[in-house]
């Protein structure tokens, strides 16, 4: 007994050098997100939840108090789409053809995992279920040594949606709190978020010549043969359950059991003609949709369209930049090149428009970089406080926990930012990122990629 | 650099329709003869057509005098405005692809051609398969979105492909018998594969439909048995079957042509239309008693070896027998020059101005089953129009301006404005992004 004791002692020992069970930051700049600033208060946290946040807020008795004069707390940024967790992913989940004519696509990245799997035998039709793990759940294909975990954590982002992105029907995405834990389990927030769908050919899926679909005609009439044969399959289990007598037996198919357990698709829509095509199909399928990728949003018809379907977007954080070391022969169209102007300008064009949105770093990692990135979108019209609502509140609600994340309010989870200067300003330092209440200190910034630029995809082979 | 010009020109928005006179044309209406006068233009109709017409009031008036008018230009054959390609290519039977998925309305070969008259097309699957995807016709409403190009009410079609392209594909590289592996080798590699292909797939077709006619039947019963799986691949040769859908053939030689006419005829469906057909001169005969119309090539030959019997007098000795028959592009560049491929017509087989003309308008039309609608100047048909300032079989001739549904879809002078205006917005754009360049940095260390 007493021994048991004692190991019980030790273990929670251990917890309390971590993180106490009360933290407590007071004399804090603090933005809520969901309601005002308070110019000066208090959060404390307690087992993992904001337990109070306020002006006047009574700091409990043993409490760990950090004093936050002249810092600011933001509630944890949530990268609305990400792979962050599942090692060897694609970094970027590019949302396909969006390059537009003339326009250099984003090289597929091969990665090593990828790159060792054994050719998929070639599929000669729907029947085959070519590129489709739909069964696939982020949560079991993490790994909580995944060392993107604290590249991105130490830029501020405290949770990820991570889907598995191979594939035409590549997996259910999952929302993880991006703690450092012995367990992938302990990091899941919501298990299933919903279908990772692309239109693209994954790495590892063989290339030209490897079977159907080759087309883009293809892939959608294989999402389409896809939801049909979901409700038959269904129209015949609920048939069989209820009485099996004098019934075939129905097959099992776990694409389609997959498919089944997705409450939500994302479809990949850069062009606005890809906004107006997916949205249309999703309408077919019946499917509540969130599109991803964005590029053209900025364009005029962009935002009327989406705002007559009514369905949330995903903006990617990967702007069209202008190619690097051009060929000086080369022609660019009007597009491309008002692709690389205008771009950044999306999310103000979509928040004036109403459309709500979130954005998804598209494996930009490295916190500099994100800064870069979101500081176009402000420089291009957007609003201080939308961008960081994109970052936090709108990803929650979009994917509806907004119960629990997105926001300084008591009884959510304590996923908060301690900075020293605005969250999106370049020369800002973030002192303490936490997780589920546990604070964690952002490491030293990996050797950057070069000024103005991105840094190398990691796991990217030349 | 000319594509670029023309991407711009999608910001010109077209002048909505309105009641519109145009005036003291030649108008050669393809079925009612040639006449110098005006057509009225009311919600989008041709309303009146005449020597002398009842001008409305406050109707815009176009001032033709000297210019040609014609019906818009509609191509049987295209592969433009397709996103993503224009071939499934991986499998034999492609049907259950659609077009009308990928429809791109920015593709800037819709303005172009439309700058050559054409104001309906029917776009294809490509010729990689025995039986390919699904077709669609749309219209060249150039700045309108993927569903507003759809031409409303025209039957949708599906493209079958006879001869070397659905027997090639999944060949070793270097052709058959060279020496390499043959990977991904796919069915049939022979003339004689391509018909059992076909005829395989209406085997299953049959199947299928009795199944769901079947079902159809027990429901109408009021019986509550599970439906069959639908099966999108199926589900367009049932169509087929029930004469719901066209069906398109690429084909070449003459006995081919035949086999094709005879799996239609065992399968009990028609070929709506034979696709270059161009050994049709040898089996017109034939090629009427089915009812099917032909669309072929006005002088290409020989360019591969199954052309090697085409002769350019195709399009005029299949007229004679009686067959509808159009000219197609089957290209994005020939398409802007429709007109000039009907004109060759006449030198090749003495087609009359009239029939050449027709080739292009009234008999595409026929053969897409909206004749009713489009190919002819007439009271009631869509305003669907082409102005061109010179006979429109001539050389010489240039479009002025398009209508489609009474509204201006190209107008030639301002075509010539906006794109230097288009080359200024370009150039401006491209200083402005240079000077945001960061300076350029050393070449980065090769890597692996």
């Amino acid at each position: 007994m007493s021994k048991f004791l004692a190991a019980f002692l030790s273990v929670c020992g251990l917890a309390l050098a971590e993180s106490p069970p009360v933290t407590a930051i007071r004399n804090a700049r603090i933005v809520t997100v969901g309601g005002p600033v308070i110019a000066k208060g208090t959060v404390v946290i307690h087992s993992g939840l904001i337990e109070a946040v306020g002006e006047n807020v009574a700091i409990p008795a043993g409490a760990w108090v950090i004093d936050g004069e002249g810092m600011t707390v933001y509630p944890g940024l949530i990268d609305a789409l990400s792979t962050v967790g599942i090692p060897g992913a694609a970094p970027a989940a590019t949302a396909g053809r969006g390059g537009g004519r003339g326009q250099t696509a984003t090289p597929a990245t091969t990665t090593t995992a990828a790159a060792t799997q054994p050719a998929a035998p070639r599929a000669m039709g729907p029947e085959d279920r070519p590129q489709t793990t739909s069964w696939l759940l982020a949560a079991d294909e993490i790994s909580p040594s995944d060392h993107r975990i604290e590249t991105v954590r130490s830029g501020g982002i405290t949770t990820t949606a991570t889907y598995p992105t191979r594939g035409i029907f590549a997996g259910q995405g999952s929302l993880l709190d991006l703690i450092t834990a012995e367990k992938a389990g302990e990091m899941v927030v919501v298990p299933s978020l919903g279908q990772y769908i692309s239109v693209t050919r994954a790495a590892g899926f063989g290339g030209f010549g490897s079977g159907f679909p080759g087309a883009l005609m293809g892939y959608i009439a294989y999402i389409r043969q896809i939801y049909l044969d979901a409700d038959h399959y269904k129209l015949v289990k609920d048939a069989y359950a209820k009485d099996p007598r004098g019934l075939e037996r129905p097959q099992y198919d776990r694409a389609l059991e997959g498919v089944l357990e997705s409450k939500r698709i994302l479809l990949p829509a850069n062009r606005v003609i890809e906004m107006d095509r997916m949205l249309r199909l999703a309408a077919d399928l019946k499917q509540p949709v969130i599109l991803y990728g964005m590029r053209e949003a900025y364009r005029p018809e962009a935002a009327p369209l989406l705002k007559k379907f009514a369905r949330p977007v995903l903006v990617s954080l990967k702007w069209a930049e202008a190619p690097r070391d051009p060929d000086p022969e080369a022609d660019q169209t009007l597009r491309s090149l008002s692709n690389i102007d205008q771009g950044p300008a999306a999310p103000a064009a979509l928040q004036k428009a109403g459309v709500p949105f979130a954005f998804y770093t598209d494996g930009i990692d490295a916190p500099r970089d994100l800064v870069r990135a979101v500081k176009k979108a402000i420089d291009a019209g957007l609003a201080r406080e939308d961008a960081l609502r994109a970052f936090t509140l709108s990803p929650a609600e979009i994917y509806g926990v907004a119960d629990r994340l997105g926001s300084i309010e008591k009884g959510k989870i304590a996923n908060l930012v301690l900075t020293k200067g605005d969250i999106f300003d370049s020369n800002t330092h973030i002192e303490t990122v936490f997780v589920d209440g546990k604070p964690y200190k952002p490491v030293a910034e990996a050797p950057p990629g070069g000024r103005g630029q991105t840094t190398e995809e990691p796991g990217e082979i030349r | 650099m000319r594509k670029l010009l023309f991407i711009a020109l999608a910001a010109l928005a077209p002048v909505a329709a309105e009641t519109i006179v145009i005036e003291n044309a030649t108008i050669m209406t393809v079925t009612k003869g040639t006449l110098k006068g005006s057509v009225v233009i009311r919600d989008g109709k041709i309303a009146e057509v005449g020597e002398k017409v009842m001008v409305p009031q406050g109707a815009t008036i176009i001032d033709a005098g000297g210019q040609y008018l014609i019906p818009g230009i509609i191509d049987c054959h295209s592969h433009i405005a397709v996103d993503g390609g224009v071939n499934e290519g991986s499998v034999s039977v492609s049907s259950m692809v659609d077009i009308k998925d990928v429809i791109d309305p920015e593709d800037v070969s819709i303005y172009r051609a439309l700058a050559g008259g054409v104001t309906t097309a029917n776009i294809l699957h490509g010729s990689a398969n025995a039986i390919g995807g699904k077709t669609v016709v749309l219209k060249m409403r150039w700045g309108k979105d993927a569903q507003g190009m759809i031409f409303e009410g025209a039957l949708p079609g599906i493209k079958f492909a006879l001869g070397e392209n659905p027997k090639r594909a999944g060949n070793p590289p270097g052709g058959r018998g060279a020496n390499a592996t043959p990977v991904f080798a796919r069915y049939p590699a022979t003339r004689m594969g391509v018909e059992d292909v076909i005829r395989e797939a209406f085997n299953q077709a049959k199947a299928y439909k009795a199944e769901w006619d079947a079902y159809d039947a027990s429901a109408a019963r009021g019986e509550h048995a599970i439906p069959p799986r639908k099966d999108l691949k199926l589900e367009a040769l049932k169509e087929v079957l029930e004469g719901k859908r066209y069906v398109h053939a690429h084909c070449y030689r003459s006995d081919e042509i035949l086999m094709l006419l005879r799996v239609a005829d065992d399968y009990g469906f028609k070929i709506r239309t034979l696709q270059h057909v161009l050994e049709g001169y040898k089996v017109a005969p034939e090629i009427l008693a089915h009812g099917a119309g032909a669309s072929t090539f006005s002088d290409w030959w020989a360019y591969k070896i199954e052309a090697i019997d085409a002769i350019p007098y195709n399009a005029a000795l299949m007229q004679k027998k009686g067959i509808v028959v159009s000219l197609n592009s089957d290209d994005a560049e020939l398409m802007r020059h429709l007109n000039t491929e009907a004109a060759k017509a006449m030198k090749y087989g003495g087609v009359s101005e009239n029939d050449a003309l027709a080739m292009v308008t009234i008999n595409p039309a026929k053969q897409l089953g909206i004749d009713q609608r489009v190919g002819s100047i007439e009271v009631g048909k869509d305003a669907d129009l082409v102005i061109y300032d010179k006979h429109p079989l001539s050389d010489y001739a240039k479009v002025q301006k398009v209508l489609i549904d009474g509204t201006v879809y190209f107008d030639r002078d301002k075509a010539v404005s906006a794109a230097k205006a288009a080359a200024a917005e370009k150039q401006k754009l491209l200083d402005k992004i240079k000077q945001s360049q960061p300076r350029q940095q050393p070449a980065r260390r090769p890597n692996g």
